[in-house]
């Protein structure tokens, strides 16, 4: 079982702000298909090893050599607020 | 409507011109758009100046490959630079990608006129293309239908003929799924044949893109054009791509041995006796052809629905918390700190199922619930895993319906995520085992509505899944048959 106040627990760790009506639909819907995910536990993979990946392939690997970038103007032009050559954020730390 | 091939032999024998041709396909486009909402950008002017290039090329006498001229729509989860890409997310309204994904750079360099973005589910979360953030997609054979999903936009667009080609991605399903629903082909090649550099990432494990066209050799040109190593991506596979088309024979029958294993565990409760009689008859007709016919038996393959939506929100929350407001992308105006920022960002950024996945995954994950969520799924994909080996040590290909039911109405669906999830039930289980798997219309419901045959193969066998595919599609009728809108 979730309760609302987990649902706001794992709100707060995804980083996400619910309203209250979201909370109470989420708490139902995500108790409807946590016990969906029940039906697993009658699989025995006690001897199991997981698959994190379905076709292996082996360690890609490069050269770690320094490349310039010739897009670094179109990224800043995404930027929702920029100063000059930096991304601006709201304050981070608390006055005082 | 034109195949790939035909339009190719109109513009090498100067018929007509890529313009021309280009014009035409945007005219219908557009006007079809106002009843079938395909698209989320129409990129004429692009696509008018990749024309030129390619007229240009024709007129100074020089070859042009078999892509070179033909128009496209691209699922709007495929970054193309310069061009608004939204994944059908609010929080990526305004994004402008700075790079070209590969596959979009590959299909420029072969000449493809790319005429648009199509619809999606947001961040191609969804089977119906309802979650769209900007609009609902119609299915073309009833307006009042879904298209499927995720992949709805592009799917619709070929059943139409909006355009002739266009690709999709598939993490569940969301290639197969709406071409089962809008009667075209549609196929998920092998995890790691094709890049995903550019593929906004949903479920990273997952994901892979893939083709649809009206017919099988369209798709076959097409995947041609897109699979092969790439040193962008880490998951791709350095292994040589056959030339798909090209073994594609009119007169091809399957091999005396060609050995078909039919899913035992897709037929009986919850599947519609118009799908498994369809499917049934179409197994007919492949053993008409010389292919043998076995039932095979994959017993953890219902316990791949529940697998897949553990793994997928897991893998999609940490995919998604890079939308945070900062360097891309939707902000929250009214915000005094950066924590207030990310989270009434992403609150007004992500719509409903989106929300619910990262809430999923993000529980998935949490400390305490690891080892009986996350790690228990990865355990059972091995199991599902498995039971695609032994199954492939007995046939070439297996069989099964492509979906469960026919194209549900708009808004059927949209209160009861689970229900809507069980639409995937038969293609979820090919993602978790990173098999390449297509859709082929088999058949219509007796309203009319296209039914989708699915077709799995082993590891990289893609040749033999669409030489199969199109030894059936050649001995029947149904994809000569196209929706009046």
């Amino acid at each position: 079982m979730i309760d609302r106040e987990q649902v706001r627990k794992v709100a707060h760790l995804a980083r996400l702000e619910l309203t209250d009506e979201e909370e109470t639909q989420f708490s139902g819907q995500l108790n409807s298909i946590l016990d969906y995910f029940e039906q697993l536990s009658e699989l025995d993979t006690n001897n199991v090893e997981p698959t994190a990946r379905a076709i292996d392939v082996v360690n890609m690997t490069r050269v770690d050599a320094q490349e310039s970038y010739e897009a670094r103007d179109r990224i800043l032009e995404g930027a929702p607020d920029r100063d000059d050559d930096f991304f601006r954020v709201p304050q981070i730390l608390n006055e005082g | 409507m034109a195949s790939i091939r035909e339009l190719h032999k109109q513009l090498i024998q100067k018929e007509r011109t890529a313009v021309e041709l280009a014009e035409s396909t945007l005219e219908s486009l557009q006007a079809l758009e106002p009843k079938l909402h395909s698209f989320l950008s129409v990129t004429a002017d692009q696509a008018l100046e990749q024309a030129r290039q390619v007229d240009a090329k024709i007129a100074a006498g020089e070859a042009i490959g078999m892509l070179a001229g033909i128009p496209i729509g691209i699922k709007d989860n495929m970054c193309t630079q310069g061009i608004r890409t939204t994944c059908g997310s609010r929080i990526l309204q305004n994004f402008v990608p700075p790079y070209e994904s590969t596959v979009t750079q590959r299909l420029k360099a072969a000449g493809a006129v790319m005429v648009g973005k199509t619809n999606l589910d947001e961040f191609a979360m969804g089977s119906s293309t309802e979650n769209s953030a900007y609009q609902v997609t119609a299915n073309p054979w009833d307006l009042e239908r879904v298209p499927g999903g995720s992949s709805g936009g592009s799917a619709a667009a070929v059943a139409a003929g909006q355009c002739p080609i266009a690709l999709g991605s598939d993490t569940g399903g969301s290639i197969r799924q709406p071409a089962s629903f809008c009667g075209v082909v549609g196929m998920k090649p092998t995890y790691g044949l094709v890049s995903r550099y550019g593929l906004v990432a949903y479920a990273s494990s997952l994901d892979q893109i893939g083709p649809f066209g009206r017919t099988v050799e369209d798709a076959a040109i097409l995947l041609g054009a897109i699979a092969g190593y790439d040193p962008k991506d880490s998951t791709s596979l350095k292994v040589d791509i056959p030339d798909y088309a090209s073994s594609l024979r009119p007169d091809f029958k399957p091999r005396s041995k060609l050995r078909i294993g039919i899913i035992k565990e897709t037929f009986g409760q919850g599947l519609d006796a118009v799908v498994e009689s369809a499917v049934t008859k179409a197994v007919e007709v492949l053993q008409s052809l010389g292919a043998e016919i076995q039932v095979i038996s994959c017993p953890q393959f219902r316990y791949g629905l529940p697998t897949y939506y553990i793994i997928a929100p897991s893998e999609a929350s940490a995919n998604l918390a890079r939308y945070d407001g900062v360097k891309y992308g939707y902000r929250v105006e009214e915000a005094d700190n950066l924590l207030t920022m990310y989270a009434k960002t992403r609150a007004q950024g992500f719509g409903a199922e989106v929300k619910r996945r990262i809430m999923i995954g993000t529980y998935a994950l949490s400390a305490g619930y690891y080892d009986a969520y996350y790690l228990k799924a990865q355990k059972v994909r091995t199991l599902i895993k498995r039971d695609f080996e032994s199954a492939f040590q007995q046939v070439d290909v297996l069989i099964c319906p492509t979906s469960p039911t026919t194209a549900f109405k708009a808004g059927e669906k949209t209160d009861d995520p689970l229900s809507m999830y069980l639409s995937d039930l038969m293609t979820i289980p090919v993602n978790l085992a990173g098999l390449p798997a297509l859709s082929i219309p088999c058949g219509f419901d007796e309203q009319g509505l296209p039914i989708g045959m699915q077709m799995i193969g082993n590891v990289l066998k893609e040749d033999v899944l669409l030489s199969v595919a199109y030894a059936y599609e050649q001995a029947t009728p149904w994809h000569t048959r196209t929706p009046t809108i």
